[in-house]
């Protein structure tokens, strides 16, 4: 492969997205950065705060709280939908009207739009007359979702790793389909185990696509809000109140302007820093090969 | 062993449908029926849900403004990431790695961190509750995306195409829309699909940006489930409609998802 030419020109070429983004990105970032260091007393007149609204968030036990809520339940997602979603692209089958059929199947939940995810499972888990709640009740579990808050995490985590394992499976299927077939024959002929053709053939050839898979699944579920929203409103009490449903409860609820620009700036740290450390581990092996 | 591997997808998926089957199960069950108590299909069949959501402009104008706004940011998406993709697939210029991961990073800001600061720029430049608000905003996390699918398409392409048609006297922009775009008209496809799904799921921004004129059927829907009591046999033939548009698309990328899910990057 060549390299690629220099071309300043190619800038033009650019342009019209980074005005785009920039006009969605950058103004808005800015109001946020902007509030963050400022308080107001109505009637549009600002004074600068510094960064009082950063130490008042920083020490906040609701904050911590909400943190912690999502960091569990972003790592109980991605134990669970990782290994899930690449076990099903490991069984699917590869050639034929079948394999379409199931990928256009397993890419349903994925074109729903969220609440109407959150609203379908809503109905699906209702105790009375919902098939989940009421299968459940009907073989001895005590299940309200409303009412305990063991129930309502179960729910929420079944909810998205129905919403969202297909993404996972899809990528998994993707770069287990670039595995050309002759690196199966050689480790048919040299007798290797299903194991040792999943850690040594099939392992590292998708690891570029399972390293997407893997930051999407944590960005997107860290900034998870509709669907939470919808079937558990953050309840029972706060026991499901993640980090996007208290912003958005502080922000437009209650219009504490600068403690929600202060925690939105931390929020948006967070993704950011934990996705770069997500990408570096993963891409590691990469670099040093 | 071998032969039970059918068995995992199959279970996968009628895990999946399970709750889709409950939606269109409660979406023909009258009022009544819903809350009489439990029934594993419907017992009194009936349209009356959807004959209420068709009969009535408030909820049918909010499936036209959800498409209208998805179509233009589907639109507008690809067409600005078109050029910018093939930039980045060609040619090395000043800050393109820093510009490629700063465009990536837009895809990690969480729209509950944007809401409000969206909804006073809008409002500031007197765009609130219009349809292009929404795809504007919706630009956000689409164009990176759409930039992201495309280069990995774009470098599928050989690099000798271009300069087979610049030997040949091609002007660049007749050779980027006649050759090179039908050239990767797969790829186009597939990053018109994604525009298309992630701004048709996203409540958020588009609730945030709209009040009466360009209101998404999103949030008719939650409007309705908060305000005319619980209507749950309503509530699920909107939700029923919601599907269809992306079933519709699917089809036509079925031969793509995969390949399209990686970013064209395999």
């Amino acid at each position: 492969m060549s390299a690629k030419p220099i071309n300043q020109k190619a800038w033009w070429l650019v342009l019209p997205v980074l005005l785009l983004v920039a006009f969605n990105a950058v103004i808005p970032l800015m109001t946020v950065v902007n509030y963050s260091v400022q308080e107001t007393f109505g009637n549009n007149r600002f004074f600068f705060e510094g960064v009082k609204w950063f130490d008042t968030v920083m020490h906040s036990s609701r904050f911590h709280d909400s943190l912690t809520r999502q960091l569990l339940f972003t790592a109980i997602i991605l134990a669970i939908e990782v290994p899930l979603g690449v076990a099903i692209a490991l069984a699917m089958p590869r050639k034929g009207a079948w394999a379409s059929l199931c990928l256009v199947l397993m890419s349903m939940p994925l074109l729903i739009p969220w609440n109407v995810v959150g609203a379908m499972w809503n109905i699906l888990a209702l105790p009375d007359i919902g098939l989940l709640g009421w299968t459940l009740n009907k073989v001895g579990f005590d299940y309200n979702y409303t009412r305990q808050p063991l129930a309502a995490w179960a729910t929420l985590i079944a909810m998205d790793v129905w919403h969202w394992t297909s993404l996972v499976a899809l990528l998994a299927y993707a770069g287990l389909s670039a595995i050309p077939d002759a690196y199966y024959q050689a480790a048919k002929i040299d007798g290797a185990s299903a194991w040792a053709v999943f850690r040594h053939v099939q392992l590292p050839k998708m690891k570029r696509v399972l390293t997407i898979a893997v930051l999407l699944r944590f960005m997107d579920s860290f900034m998870i809000y509709t669907e939470p929203v919808v079937l558990t409103g953050g309840g029972p009490g706060n026991s499901t109140t993640l980090l996007s449903i208290d912003l958005v409860k502080i922000a437009l609820g209650q219009f504490d302007l600068g403690p929600a620009a202060a925690m939105s700036l931390i929020y948006f740290l967070i993704v950011l820093l934990l996705s770069w450390v997500f990408y570096r581990v993963m891409t590691l092996d990469e670099e040093q090969a | 062993m071998r032969r039970a591997k059918w068995l995992v997808p199959t279970l996968y998926i009628v895990f999946l449908m399970l709750p889709i089957y409950w939606l269109l199960c409660m979406s023909f069950k009258t009022t009544n029926e819903i809350l009489g108590g439990f029934t594993l299909w419907p017992r009194n069949f009936t349209l009356d849900n959807y004959a209420k959501i068709f009969a009535d402009p408030t909820w049918y104008m909010g499936y036209v403004n959800s498409i209208t706004y998805v179509v233009m940011n589907t639109v507008l998406s690809v067409a600005v990431a078109l050029p910018a993709a093939y930039a980045f697939s060609r040619y090395r210029f000043l800050g393109d790695k820093h510009l490629f991961f700063w465009l990536l990073s837009n895809r990690m800001a969480p729209p509950a961190v944007f809401a409000l600061p969206f909804f006073q720029l809008y409002s500031a430049i007197g765009l609130f509750d219009t349809h292009i608000a929404v795809a504007l905003a919706h630009c956000l996390f689409n164009v990176p995306l759409a930039v992201w699918i495309l280069e990995g398409f774009m470098s599928g392409v050989p690099k000798e195409l271009d300069e087979l048609a610049y030997v040949d006297g091609y002007p660049f922009w007749r050779f980027f829309l006649r050759i090179f775009v039908p050239a990767i008209a797969a790829g186009i496809g597939v990053a018109a699909f994604f525009c298309f799904m992630f701004s048709w799921v996203e409540l958020l921004l588009a609730k945030t940006l709209t009040s009466v004129d360009a209101k998404p059927i999103a949030a008719v829907m939650t409007r309705t489930a908060s305000t005319s009591g619980y209507e749950l046999g309503l509530l699920a033939a909107a939700g029923s409609l919601t599907i269809v548009p992306g079933a519709f698309v699917i089809y036509f990328v079925r031969n793509y998802i995969a390949k399209g899910f990686s970013l064209g990057r395999v």
